[in-house]
């Protein structure tokens, strides 16, 4: 079961899954199923949806109208205001936020494919305890690490710097064991044989044959780390002082504060949900389109233990 | 886990000895090749995990007083911290959220996974991702987004029952204000364990319950006795990632927090009355007991989770 579950979700699981669909006695579509199902989808997209609406809304707006309907049309002015405001801060919290999420995942994804790969098609003394040690890391509460590693961080004078947040999101244990379940399956041995019978080095084995069969594997790391520093608010709370360097969550987390101390900054409201909404997009959008690479990730991930 | 750890080992057996000269050159270039691979993952590796777990284990014997500087305290910080009602008050909190959240959590889950894996509906492709899509929602985002819909003022709840002449619902008060985080949390995530549920089910070769089916069993008999028993190692994974993220409750309580100082306070679970310890009491030392002791607790707690599910499976 699990030698295809991963490559198969490339090629032949969408074949196979017209088929059974196709075979199954049970198999025609229910419509009281689908309502049932349409209800629980209304619970998820719904804040949503009330976050578009709001957006679209004056601060005095938000408060005189039903949350999910619409009142003036100002989500042009809202952009503008959160574009502008503090001198236009917020354009500089996306920017860190891409900075740090982009160097971060495609760093993570480098070193977790070398490792997992050398886990899995390597053979070298103390590989197996060496492997056991990052599973066990899996287990290590990550807000656990965050002080200490503030404080570690403070003596080389490393905090409130863009590597203070870039640094803890490079290692990823979790990457590390998918990539090997990955690159186990993925990368035959006799491929390996031969281009050693060849005379290739194992670097250039690992860059010219093992990296593009572990692609998919690589992207998918990529994408859960991505997602991961992109969303991350606890270690650049506590790494980063000066505001010019905040991503998105420690800005907006500010922004909301600020606006429930209400200290006469009221039409902060509108600012922080069309902030926010601004600083969904991106993500929901990329998962939208990267559908295809996470889900077979996740196949790897979930089936193999 | 052990299993593949175990494949590892013997992934290669007839690999060995294939040329008579070249062999023993192959293999320890590939030692070497090993090492080099591995070395920069291990470095970051052992700065930004293994050192700051030390650090934090030697940080928590000390203490620091008015009168005398830093000094050795053996384990009186963990006295103190088993002893210490916010710090336990926290626990137990997160210890009920497990107890709540987490089962509802991964019911939901499953069950949609298994709507979705049955290929009845009609929408399959919109079903499955309008689940998913708030998992791309960061949770600093989720919990304001939230925040404001259960809000007294704008929130669309109080709106509904200021309109129909009741009192607004209080989300945000102290025997609401768990139950109102774990909505939040469980949005976030029905959809990320539904989607590793049904990445597995997807991989259940289908001959194991064509034959069921033959027999004449029903979608509902065959999804209890042959699709969730198959799919147990993604669902133990699902389980334990939720017991290292309940423990670990931050962004979502800390957020609330300004909406409703009374309710959350700055104990309100064990990762909050750390950052409080450390970044505003200056508490480093105790600090570092409590985030050290909470670590054993998410350890002890994924572990009994894995032998029980392991018992059983020997069981059955």
């Amino acid at each position: 079961m699990s030698a295809s579950a991963t490559v198969e979700g490339q090629a032949a699981a969408p074949a196979r899954r017209q088929e059974r669909r196709r075979k199954s006695p049970f198999g025609h579509r229910s419509t009281p199923l689908t309502v049932g199902m349409l209800v629980a989808v209304a619970y998820f997209l719904l804040p949503l949806v009330w976050l578009v609406i709001a957006s679209s809304k004056s601060n005095a707006d938000l408060f005189s109208t039903f949350g999910f309907w619409f009142g003036h049309f100002n989500l042009f002015s809202n952009l503008h205001d959160i574009f502008t405001f503090q001198g236009g801060i917020f354009g500089t919290w996306i920017r860190n936020t891409v900075f740090y999420a982009v160097v971060s995942a495609v760093g993570a994804a480098l070193l977790a494919s070398m490792a997992g790969y050398a886990f899995a098609k390597l053979r070298f003394p103390g590989s197996t305890a060496l492997f056991s040690v990052v599973i066990g890391a899996i287990m290590i509460p990550m807000t656990a690490l965050a002080i200490p590693t503030y404080l570690l961080f403070s003596k080389v004078s490393l905090t409130d710097t863009p590597l203070a947040v870039i640094l803890p999101s490079l290692v990823s244990p979790f990457g590390v064991f998918l990539m090997r379940v990955y690159a186990a399956e993925a990368v035959p041995d006799s491929l390996l044989e031969a281009a050693r019978v060849d005379g290739a080095g194992e670097l250039r084995i690992f860059m010219s044959v093992a990296m593009r069969l572990l692609a998919p594997g690589f992207v998918t790391v990529l994408l859960f780390q991505l997602v991961a520093t992109w969303n991350n608010y606890f270690l650049p709370l506590i790494m980063l002082n000066n505001a010019r360097l905040f991503p998105l969550t420690v800005g907006l987390a500010q922004w909301q504060s600020t606006a429930s101390a209400g200290s006469g900054s009221q039409a902060l409201f509108s600012m922080v949900i069309t902030g926010s909404l601004v600083s969904i997009v991106p993500l929901v959008v990329a998962f939208l389109f990267l559908q295809r690479y996470w889900q077979s990730g996740l196949t790897t991930g979930g089936v193999k233990q | 886990m052990a299993q593949s750890v175990a494949a590892a080992g013997t992934a290669t057996p007839a690999s060995k000895a294939r040329r008579p000269g070249g062999g023993k050159s192959v293999k320890r270039r590939q030692v070497v090749a090993g090492y080099c691979f591995i070395a920069p993952f291990f470095v970051l590796f052992l700065a930004m995990i293994m050192l700051p777990l030390f650090y934090s284990g030697y940080l928590s014997l000390f203490r620091t007083q008015l009168v005398g500087g830093t000094v050795f305290a053996g384990i009186q910080n963990y006295v103190d911290a088993i002893h210490d009602d916010a710090f336990l008050e926290g626990v137990w909190r997160m210890a009920k959220f497990l107890f709540i959240q987490v089962p509802i959590m991964l019911v939901l889950a499953l069950l949609f996974a298994l709507v979705l894996d049955s290929g009845r509906l009609h929408l399959q492709r919109f079903v499955r991702l309008s689940i998913f899509v708030p998992y791309a929602v960061p949770s600093v985002v989720g919990a304001l987004m939230w925040g404001y819909l259960y809000g007294p003022d704008f929130g669309p709840f109080a709106q509904a029952a200021r309109g129909v002449g009741l009192s607004a619902p209080p989300f945000l008060s102290q025997g609401w204000a768990l139950g109102s985080i774990m909505n939040i949390v469980t949005w976030e995530f029905v959809g990320y364990n539904m989607i590793i549920m049904y990445a597995a089910l997807r991989s259940v070769p289908t001959e194991l319950y064509e034959a069921a089916r033959v027999d004449g069993a029903g979608e509902i008999r065959i999804a209890w006795s042959v699709k969730i028993p198959s799919i147990r190692s993604a669902i133990l994974l699902t389980v334990i990632f939720s017991v290292i993220g309940s423990f670990q409750l931050f962004n979502e309580p800390n957020l609330l927090k300004n909406l409703a100082p009374n309710v959350i306070d700055v104990s309100y679970t064990p990762n909050i009355y750390a950052y409080n310890l450390a970044f505003v009491n200056q508490q480093i030392n105790y600090a570092a007991a409590i985030a050290f002791l909470l670590g054993f607790v998410i350890m002890v707690v994924s572990y009994v989770v894995q032998l029980t599910a392991q018992r059983k499976e020997g069981r059955s």
